[in-house]
């Protein structure tokens, strides 16, 4: 009893510390303290209005208690934990868990990863989790041929010990495979420092920022949420922006930014760019995010047609509301009277607007001239719109100019590192799961004018399959008991 | 829309399949037995048939290409592809471990999800995919999250069973946790039932019967009287599975399935569904988010429970190395980060999402 209750004479704190970050105990706390913090990030909203969160406590513990209970999860970081001290903390236990308790069982992995594979004595064959045994016709010098030749067929090439060295009288034939996947474990808890790391770089060296841009403007700088501005180092314009449709429907299937970097007044690069594909000028990344109509632009934009004249010739124009043209080759003369950023027709067939967004955009053109006195609305998603009865056509190409493209930019040097590490966890898990060491020993010995063969086999994972695995191995060799082909 | 049938005969196969395999279970012949696993594989080969002709019928609407095609997009297709890999990981196991007793509690599970999906009446039509979902990383994405999904589902059952043969005295904390767990799920689920029958008449959307009507007829009734006394029958149905425990454990050790199989499907299913989720899920995830948003993670709820769902696998796949954790222990890892999947694949979107948007950019 006096015994127990003192501490263990020749263990110093640091070693008890040490003990303690190196274990798996510590490790299961951490994952438990880091999901179940996390769960109470997923109901509070992070970074919200506090009214929103007081809303939603209330759902929880009644009106009269939500707010008293939102002060002190407040108090406690909990409105952004995860960027709390606290929550940092469990992050930072977790890597240096993992860092010291990789040290701590790395060099004895290590030995059993690169030492090489010996014979075993009698006993510890015995020992091993497989054993197999079997009596063969064979001299034990064919046997052992035939041994060394089974043990290929199932993928292992056999090193050779003489008799007397392996304690036992007869010789031994032994082989492993997979020493390597010992260390998936190890890969996979390095992969997590790595992304780890990876994430603190993005952290101190990058940033996250936004950039609405309106078609035809350019701009040198992005925002921070507070709306600090951040130069780029260059220049970006927005060429154009363009919402495409499935089919008929309002139901958007692209957005679309046509976008020209500039640096020194010269293009150096254009893409469009679509969500999921984004565009990458000097390490900044601007993502396909949002759009919007810039405000008191109503009725001001360019309207682009496309005129082709029966005979060929066409022409691009560029107009306002109430201007005119001709078109080419004719007489015939259109005015814009109208323009509907969203065009549709009501029960009685009646157009009328029905968004402010550009989401079927339409012109009203009236046509006069020499055999031709025709007015309508023209399409930019339609078509058949577009032709007029003397085989001319005008079409609705865009409205431009009172769009803006809404982009994420973001510069992350630590991204790479991140890939790094989910690289190096996917290999280690790999390992880890679907590989393991096996090893294999064979000793051959005379018996009765024959052989006896007698098998010991360890596999560090997934036993039950390298047991099957054994058992071929038994067939091989008891199948041509004669030495078949030899 | 030809899917819909094939749909419809898998879903008949595998409740015919449920009642046979609980019948092969109580009668313990040997015919009812090949019947159980010949309208599995017959309901399997008519839902494959179905998913490649709902693959197609996608591909074409969205005009995107086979790959980005996938029908795994809305609530109603991902369930459907869960059960898909679920039957199939449970034929794997039919197979491997030449046992049809799990068939009993793995088609039941299938049976309910598409039953589930009748009830809660979701949308089954066919909707082009928003610009932020065409993106090769969809099909590894969502796929493998599914595959492993499964695999947690079937760690779950075994878990589940594992503990029900392993616990017989009624203090014991791994028993009241089981009978906890076991209550809950078949409350929850008739209390959805009860949900379906008082409300399918009068609600419009799936949306609004999950959302405004979850557990109304029951928990959250507007009467006081009838959510009391749901609360009631609920607390008392517990007590009569903790009470008559012992029967279950009775029925599962008498089908010969060893305490050590059960951990032992345990173990491989997570051990196969773990990295499968990592990969899938959490990492071919994040460089998604990375490619579409510029953000490879941002602590929104449904990242977060993918991780906490992580966590409980990490602790799993930990315990096991622990002294004392083997066996009972781990086994309520299992169960409860089963929990956390489900969490985290339908509560996060059902019921965060009035207080998130999460997916709406």
């Amino acid at each position: 009893m006096e015994n127990k209750k003192k501490p263990v004479p020749n263990k110093s704190l640091t070693d008890r510390i040490w003990a303690l970050f190196a274990s798996v105990k510590l490790a299961v706390v951490i994952f438990t303290l880091i999901a179940m913090t996390s769960i109470v990030g997923t109901i509070v909203e992070q970074n919200a209005d506090p009214e929103k969160n007081i809303k939603i406590l209330a759902k929880f513990f009644g009106d009269s208690a939500a707010v008293p209970v939102y002060n002190i999860l407040n108090k406690l970081g909990f409105m952004d934990m995860y960027h709390s001290w606290w929550f940092v903390a469990f992050l930072l236990a977790f890597a240096a868990n993992l860092i010291i308790c990789s040290i701590d069982r790395l060099p004895r992995i290590w030995k059993l990863v690169k030492e090489p594979i010996h014979p075993l004595s009698a006993d510890l064959l015995e020992k091993t989790s497989i054993r197999r045994s079997l009596p063969v016709k064979a001299k034990p010098a064919q046997a052992k041929e035939l041994v060394r030749s089974a043990m290929k067929q199932i993928g292992f090439t056999p090193q050779e010990a003489a008799g007397g060295e392996a304690g036992d009288r007869g010789d031994q034939l032994f082989a492993e495979k997979g020493n390597y996947s010992r260390l998936g474990v190890y890969i996979t808890h390095l992969s997590i420092l790595v992304i780890l790391a990876g994430a603190i770089i993005g952290l101190f060296f990058g940033f996250n920022g936004f950039l609405n841009l309106p078609e035809g403007e350019t701009s040198s700088v992005a925002y921070k949420d507070q709306g600090k501005e951040i130069p780029l180092g260059f220049e970006l314009r927005c060429d154009n922006f363009e919402v495409s449709y499935y089919g008929e429907s309002d139901m958007p299937k692209a957005y679309k930014s046509w976008l020209s970097v500039y640096e020194n007044g010269k293009k150096v690069m254009e893409k469009a760019i679509v969500v999921n594909d984004p565009l990458t000028y000097k390490g900044i990344t601007f993502y396909q995010s949002s759009f919007g109509m810039v405000p008191n632009t109503t009725g001001k934009g360019t309207i682009i047609l496309k005129i082709k004249a029966p005979g060929g010739q066409s022409q691009d124009i560029q107009a306002k509301v109430g201007d005119s043209f001709v078109i080419p080759g004719t007489s015939v003369q259109g005015q814009i009277t109208d323009f509907s950023p969203a065009l549709s027709l009501d029960a009685s067939g009646k157009p009328f607007t029905y968004d402010t967004q550009l989401k079927n955009p339409a012109v009203f053109i009236k046509f006069s001239g020499p055999g031709m006195n025709a007015s309508g609305w023209i399409l930019k998603r339609f078509p058949q719109t577009w032709a007029l009865s003397d085989g001319s056509r005008v079409e609705f190409l865009d409205y431009w100019g009172v769009e803006y493209t809404g982009l994420q930019v973001r510069k992350d040097p630590g991204v790479g590192i991140v890939y790094l590490g989910c690289i190096a966890m996917a290999i280690g898990l790999f390992m880890s799961f679907f590989m393991s060491h096996r090893r294999i020993w064979v000793a051959v010995s005379e018996d009765k004018g024959g052989s006896k063969i007698t098998i010991g086999a360890s596999a560090h994972r997934n036993r039950a399959a390298f047991e099957n695995r054994v058992d071929k191995l038994v067939a091989l060799i008891g199948g041509s008991p004669k030495g078949g082909n030899q | 829309m030809t899917s819909s049938i094939f749909f419809g005969w898998a879903t008949i196969a595998y409740i015919l399949a449920m009642i046979l395999y609980i019948g092969y279970l109580a009668f313990r012949s040997k015919g009812v037995g090949l019947a159980a696993t010949g309208v599995t594989i017959a309901g399997f080969v008519s839902q494959t048939a179905a998913l490649l002709l709902r693959w197609k019928e996608f591909a074409e609407i969205g005009n995107m290409g086979i790959l980005r095609g996938i029908p795994l997009t809305n609530l109603y297709e991902s369930l459907i592809f869960f059960v898909w890999c679920l039957i199939l990981a449970y034929l794997v196991i039919e197979f491997k471990y030449k046992t049809r007793s799990f068939g009993a509690f793995i088609t039941p599970v299938a049976a309910l999800v598409l039953a589930f999906i009748d009830i809660s009446g979701m949308s089954k039509n066919i909707q082009p995919l928003v610009p932020a979902l065409q993106s090769n990383w969809l099909l590894a994405h969502v796929m493998m999250s599914f595959i492993s999904y499964s695999m947690f589902a079937v760690s779950f059952s075994t878990g589940l069973m594992y503990l029900i043969a392993t616990t017989e005295d009624r203090k014991e904390p791994a028993y009241i946790f089981w009978t906890v767990m076991l209550s809950v799920f078949v409350v929850v689920l008739s209390a959805m039932g009860l949900d379906y029958l008082t409300f399918k008449m009068s609600v419009k959307g799936q949306e609004e019967l999950i959302k405004s009507y979850l557990f109304k007829a029951s928990f959250r009734s507007d009467s006081p009287a009838t959510a009391g006394a749901s609360y009631a029958v609920a607390a008392a149905f517990t007590f009569v599975v903790w009470r008559f425990g012992g029967l279950l454990r009775k029925v599962i050790t008498g089908f010969n399935i060893s305490a050590e199989i059960l951990d032992e499907i345990t173990y491989k299913s997570i051990a196969m569904g773990f990295p499968i989720f990592t990969l899938g899920g959490l990492i071919f995830g994040a460089i998604w988010a990375d490619q579409a948003w510029g953000k490879y993670w941002t602590w929104d709820p449904k990242e977060t429970w993918s991780l906490i769902t992580w966590f409980f696998y990490a602790f799993y796949l930990h315990g096991r190395l622990m002294r004392g954790w083997r066996g009972k222990k781990v086994a309520m890892v299992a169960v409860l980060g089963f929990i956390a999947v489900i969490f985290t694949y339908l509560g996060v979107n059902l019921l965060l999402s009035g207080l998130h948007s999460y997916g709406s950019e």
